[in-house]
């Protein structure tokens, strides 16, 4: 059983559909790539999964339904989602932005444990950790929000478009901690970025939106020699 | 000099009665970006909660604690049926069914008790104390304490509580909180009880000054509005010392300035507000929010 399937997924926003059928499955300890160019519907694709937007089809996680619960819901069941735009909380300090991402946890000593952690991973947090998020640049605050969900423990973490507006060795830094993470939490990822070569250096399967429906799929490698991909997200 | 200090103190006293209402409204502004109308009458209702308890033979202290908990429940379920299915629509919307709120109450509290006004006991011995030659009401002294008390209480809660962490990562981007899986709705409701607590306690600390009667904190909830505005309507320690500062000039500029007189006095804190939105649009404490567009 994989942790999270997509069957035949459509969501719309009032009248205007979005998704035309989306299926793709992950596996647990895996990280699945989300390609495509704006407005394609990679956003619309996560914010269904956590249900931002009303959908149809299937959407099962570990093997229960989760299409129609509330986002709060299905972020306690274990899917965070870094959205576009980092939705850190910009009038709270760095350590309360982070202590939120742990508010369902019980466990105060992993807790600080877990916050450490982060703090590790991200150095330029642990200066700032008294500092009000909205002070922070994009870039530290792109580290905060993924930090943040990670604090949750979940078992998939959904990267919005983590790179936007962040200088390019920035970005990297920002993936760089993110394959880490990965590597050492095991947690599953679903990545949508613009910039491929980005998301190809950790993911393992992605796939291509076009209009609302996939176009493409396979594995890394094979995407990323296929021509049409190289054109449109590899820069020729 | 001892009669203006007597002013400065009951003026204190007064505005304690609008920063709690203030605060009661700054409240529900964080967490749901509405102005609640309603706030005024809701305290009401609950004020006479306490009162037909009293009648009935139950103790004052009890009688205000039931009250407070009917506040929270009256809140809570106020924006759990009412007001959620507007939160997300137009913002003008909402504001309306606040104000229909604000009627609807009021209604209810005249149709169950009347609107003839009646004494309600008072939580403070009526004697005076005498404080370095200035003489001040007990009532005024525990008013004022009382809402001290009520901030520092607060306070804690916001800062050093889960609850509190919560209910500020709701306030600051419910989006973002309930992807974090923080139970919104339900902090939401939260939120709307504690502010109707805050507008119980202004009414059962008003209402053995005025009578008891449905309209007893229109007035009080016109002030604290203007102090929410003056002071900053993100700011709880605005929209309180806002409040006292209302109070103070508005007896102030009642007493000397005599033009103003009785009369006037209401008009005072509304051209200060207008000053100061002029020089300051967030409020003195309020955050200037800067979007990126």
């Amino acid at each position: 059983m994989s942790l999270l399937e997509l069957e035949d997924v459509t969501a719309s926003y009032g009248y205007a559909p979005v998704l035309h059928g989306i299926s793709f499955q992950l596996e647990a300890n895996r990280a699945q790539g989300i390609l495509g160019a704006n407005g394609a519907g990679k956003t619309t694709t996560l914010r269904a999964i956590s249900g931002m937007v009303p959908a149809t089809g299937r959407i099962r996680f570990d093997g229960v339904d989760i299409l129609g619960k509330s986002p709060d819901r299905i972020a306690r069941m274990g899917i965070a989602h870094v959205p576009e735009g980092r939705g850190t909380l910009g009038g709270l300090s760095v350590r309360d932005n982070l202590r939120v991402g742990a508010y369902q946890r019980r466990d105060r000593k992993q807790i600080e444990e877990g916050i450490e952690f982060c703090l590790d991973l991200f150095p330029n947090l642990r200066e700032r950790i008294g500092s009000n998020a909205s002070a922070l640049s994009g870039g530290e605050q792109q580290m905060l929000a993924v930090a943040r969900a990670f604090m949750a423990q979940p078992r998939v973490i959904l990267l919005d478009e983590a790179s936007l507006g962040l200088a390019p060795s920035t970005a990297q830094r920002v993936y760089d901690a993110i394959r880490r993470l990965r590597e050492e939490s095991g947690v599953a990822l679903v990545v949508v970025e613009q910039n491929a070569a980005l998301a190809f250096s950790i993911v393992d399967h992605a796939l291509v939106l076009e209009t609302g429906r996939v176009s493409i799929e396979g594995s890394r490698e094979r995407l990323a020699g296929m021509d049409e991909v190289r054109r449109a997200y590899l820069g020729g | 000099m001892a009669y203006t200090i007597q002013l400065i103190v009951e003026g204190f006293a007064t505005g304690s009665i609008y920063g709690a209402l203030a605060l009661a409204i700054v409240l529900v502004n964080r967490s749901t970006g509405l102005i609640n109308f309603a706030q005024g009458s809701m305290g009401v209702l609950s004020t006479f909660v306490a009162f037909g308890l009293i009648q009935l033979g139950v103790p004052l202290l009890v009688a205000m604690l039931a009250a407070f908990v009917f506040a929270f429940l009256l809140g809570a379920g106020v924006e759990r049926f009412v007001v959620r299915r507007f939160e997300r629509g137009d913002p003008d919307t909402a504001v309306v069914v606040t104000i229909g709120l604000f009627v609807f109450i009021a209604g209810i509290a005249a149709l169950l008790f009347g609107y003839e006004p009646r004494q309600f006991p008072s939580l403070f011995p009526p004697q005076s104390i005498n404080i370095a030659g200035v003489f001040v009401s007990m009532r005024s002294v525990g008013t004022i304490i009382v809402l001290i008390a009520v901030m520092i209480l607060l306070q804690l809660l916001f800062r050093f509580t889960k609850l509190g962490l919560a209910m500020r990562a709701v306030a600051d981007n419910p989006q973002s909180a309930g992807l974090s899986g923080l139970p919104v709705s339900r902090l939401l409701m939260i939120g709307w009880g504690l502010a109707a607590v805050l507008g119980a306690i202004a009414g059962v600390l008003v209402a053995p000054q005025l009578f008891i009667s449905p309209t007893m904190l229109d007035f009080a909830l016109v002030y604290a509005l203007a102090a929410a505005i003056l002071g900053g309507l993100d700011s709880p320690v605005g929209a309180v010392v806002a409040g006292w500062f209302i109070g103070i000039v508005e007896n102030l500029a009642g007493a000397y300035v005599d033009v103003i007189g009785d009369d006037l006095k209401i008009a005072v804190p509304f051209i200060f507000m207008l000053i100061i939105l002029i020089v300051r649009p967030q409020g003195l404490f309020g955050r200037k929010v800067t979007v990126r567009i």
